[in-house]
């Protein structure tokens, strides 16, 4: 009995959704953090060092370990952030998509000056076509992703809302914040959502 | 005869013909097939291309050189002036004469400038390699003085107030997320068994994948041709992260690595490693 | 380029017995077939020939190509015919030779 209760307490706080999981780290205070970050990189130049800068819901993520107790305010502050294209079309083109979830180029400061465009590194945590075996797995398999939803239009807003700002459903997700933080532009995600949801990407073929 | 051949392509090659349709069969096989590339990788240490780093740097350390043309022979890695046999296995430490807590690389950069005359904002300018060059001075010398601690566990006390807080300041980096990717070290290391594309990760707040892990730093790196330091480990994770260049020996880098060497404890110290 | 190199050879041996020779060395073994980050072809420069003399007769050869890996390890066995000394010698492209010379000791 006792074995069996704790298994649920720790798969309940593996679920996020127990506040009581929320646990604070409260051996070192935020500014001590920040002066030892800023201290570190001495080559860095303004731009850079407000890469460093934790908005409002990052630092929270940060401050819980990513178990925040206050994951209704994180989605709703989040979701306000999204932006979406002005037509309305949320699908771009699958091969364009293909090659932002292959390409891992843009903001390391090995990127500088830049001489194309960000990608999305999909493929460095999940996997996505069945041809590509280099796949990671921090994050879910999203092979067959339309398919399975049945490129249903609610499923195809929910897929670009997840990449423009993840946190809008999942408070505190690893997954970056592609839209929000500017990593990604509005084609381009655009370009993934039909790589994900399009019935002609290799994604969704047999 | 065996001559070592680059072996990922063809391990790969494999991979791919055994490949059957079902996710976790794919994953499982490329699972397989790495292993495979691994454990011959690590088949007879003696191959390791780091040793030749091992001997480079025992020679910086004997030999004499800088402005005041002298050896680092009577740096004091912790435990008394010249002695280096066990000295790895007790760092990060706290130095009176510096003033603060150092890893090795930290304190060899110290002893450098202290001891042989060297200007520190000049090793620091480009102090890790590029791929395909050999590792810089200052890691063949750290490479050859964590050598000497083969063998022995990861035993620093952490005991000292100054060492206490850069511990602490390290567990609290460790989750601290930031940059255009909100990524902290977390975000990767975090759950086990999983990888970035075909790289595992190893879970560091698990003290037996730490004990695995970090003894084998520095490491010879098969796709860079070169022996990888800790400290250039972390320098390229930053980078990764898409946060700026992270200084060797600065305390985002001396706190990681205390906190990395505290839950390594009691793990064997076996350099150098050998990765992909 | 002068190179730097290890090389592994029991402390002691018997006439007869068949020992294991084991040696490595730093080279880049740049195929040529690699680019700069502009674009540019990284020019080919291989350690291409491997060499063991003992005592004064040829050993072992091996031919190295762009399918060997930066930092060469190559081991080989020998039956001990006697006393001697081992030369080891690695040819670059372009000519130049690392030489390393050993004593067997044989008992």
């Amino acid at each position: 009995m006792e074995k069996r209760r704790i298994t649920f307490v720790l798969l309940v706080c593996i679920a996020r959704v127990d506040p009581s999981c929320a646990q604070e780290i409260n051996d070192i205070d935020e500014a001590k953090i920040d002066a030892a970050m800023r201290a570190a990189f001495p080559k860095a130049n303004v731009d850079w060092l407000s890469r460093l800068k934790a908005d409002q819901t990052i630092a929270g993520c940060s401050q819980y370990k990513d178990t925040p107790p206050a994951a209704p305010t994180i989605a709703a502050r989040e979701r306000a952030s999204i932006r979406y294209p002005p037509d309305g079309e949320l699908m771009g083109d699958w091969k364009r998509g293909e090659q932002l979830a292959q390409s891992g180029y843009g903001l390391r400061f090995t990127d500088y000056p830049p001489t194309r465009g960000n990608g999305g590194n999909c493929y460095a945590c999940h996997q996505l076509t069945k041809e590509e075996l280099s796949y990671g797995t921090l994050g879910p398999s999203l092979a067959g992703y339309g398919k399975i939803r049945r490129s249903s239009e609610a499923d195809t807003k929910a897929a670009y809302d997840k990449i423009y700002n993840s946190q809008a459903t999942y408070p505190c997700s690893l997954m970056p914040r592609f839209g929000t933080n500017g990593v990604l532009t509005i084609e381009q995600i655009k370009d993934i959502v039909a790589l994900l949801m399009s019935p002609e990407s290799p994604v969704n073929r047999p | 005869m065996n001559v070592r051949r680059n072996l990922c392509a063809a391990v790969l090659a494999s991979a791919f013909a055994g490949a059957v349709h079902a996710q976790e069969s794919i994953g499982g096989a490329i699972e397989r097939e790495l292993e495979t590339y691994r454990s011959m990788m690590k088949s007879d240490p003696w191959s390791n291309p780091g040793t030749l780093d091992v001997d480079r740097g025992e020679s910086l350390w004997k030999t004499p050189a800088g402005p005041n043309n002298v050896s680092l022979e009577a740096c004091d890695l912790g435990l008394g002036p010249g002695k280096v046999d066990g000295a790895f296995a007790a760092l990060p430490r706290y130095f009176a004469d510096a003033e603060r807590v150092m890893d090795v690389e930290a304190r060899v950069l110290w002893c450098m400038e202290k001891l042989q005359g060297f200007d520190h904002v000049k090793l620091l300018v480009r102090p890790h390699p590029g791929a395909g060059m050999p590792v810089k001075d200052l890691g063949a010398i750290a490479t050859y003085v964590a050598y000497r601690s083969n063998g022995r566990s990861f035993a620093a006390t952490f005991s000292h107030p100054k060492e206490k807080e850069m511990l602490a300041l390290g567990e609290a980096l460790f989750f601290h997320r930031s940059g255009p990717m909100d990524f902290a070290c977390s975000t990767c290391h975090r759950d086990s068994g999983k990888r970035i594309r075909l790289q595992p990760l190893p879970v560091f707040s698990k003290p037996e994948e730490a004990r695995r892990i970090v003894g084998e730093w520095p490491a010879y790196r098969v796709s860079a041709a070169h022996v990888m330091t800790m400290q250039h480990r972390i320098y390229d994770c930053f980078w990764q992260m898409r946060l700026p260049e992270v200084e060797l020996g600065s305390d985002v880098s001396v706190a990681l690595i205390s906190y990395l060497v505290k839950q390594a404890e009691g793990g064997e110290i076996n350099i150098p490693g050998m990765k992909r | 380029m002068s190179a730097k190199s290890r090389i592994r050879l029991p402390d002691q041996a018997t006439i007869g017995e068949v020992i294991e020779i084991k040696t490595l060395i730093a080279h880049p073994m740049e195929t040529g077939t690699r680019r700069n980050s502009d674009g540019t072809l990284v020019p080919r420069l291989l350690l291409h020939t491997f060499e063991t003399k003992f005592a004064g007769q040829e050993v072992f050869r091996a031919a190295l190509h762009t399918g060997t890996a930066a930092n060469p390890f190559i081991s080989f066995f020998m039956k001990v015919p006697g006393p001697g000394e081992f030369e080891f010698t690695w040819i670059e492209d372009g000519g130049v030779k690392t030489t390393e010379r050993h004593d067997l000791k044989v008992t």
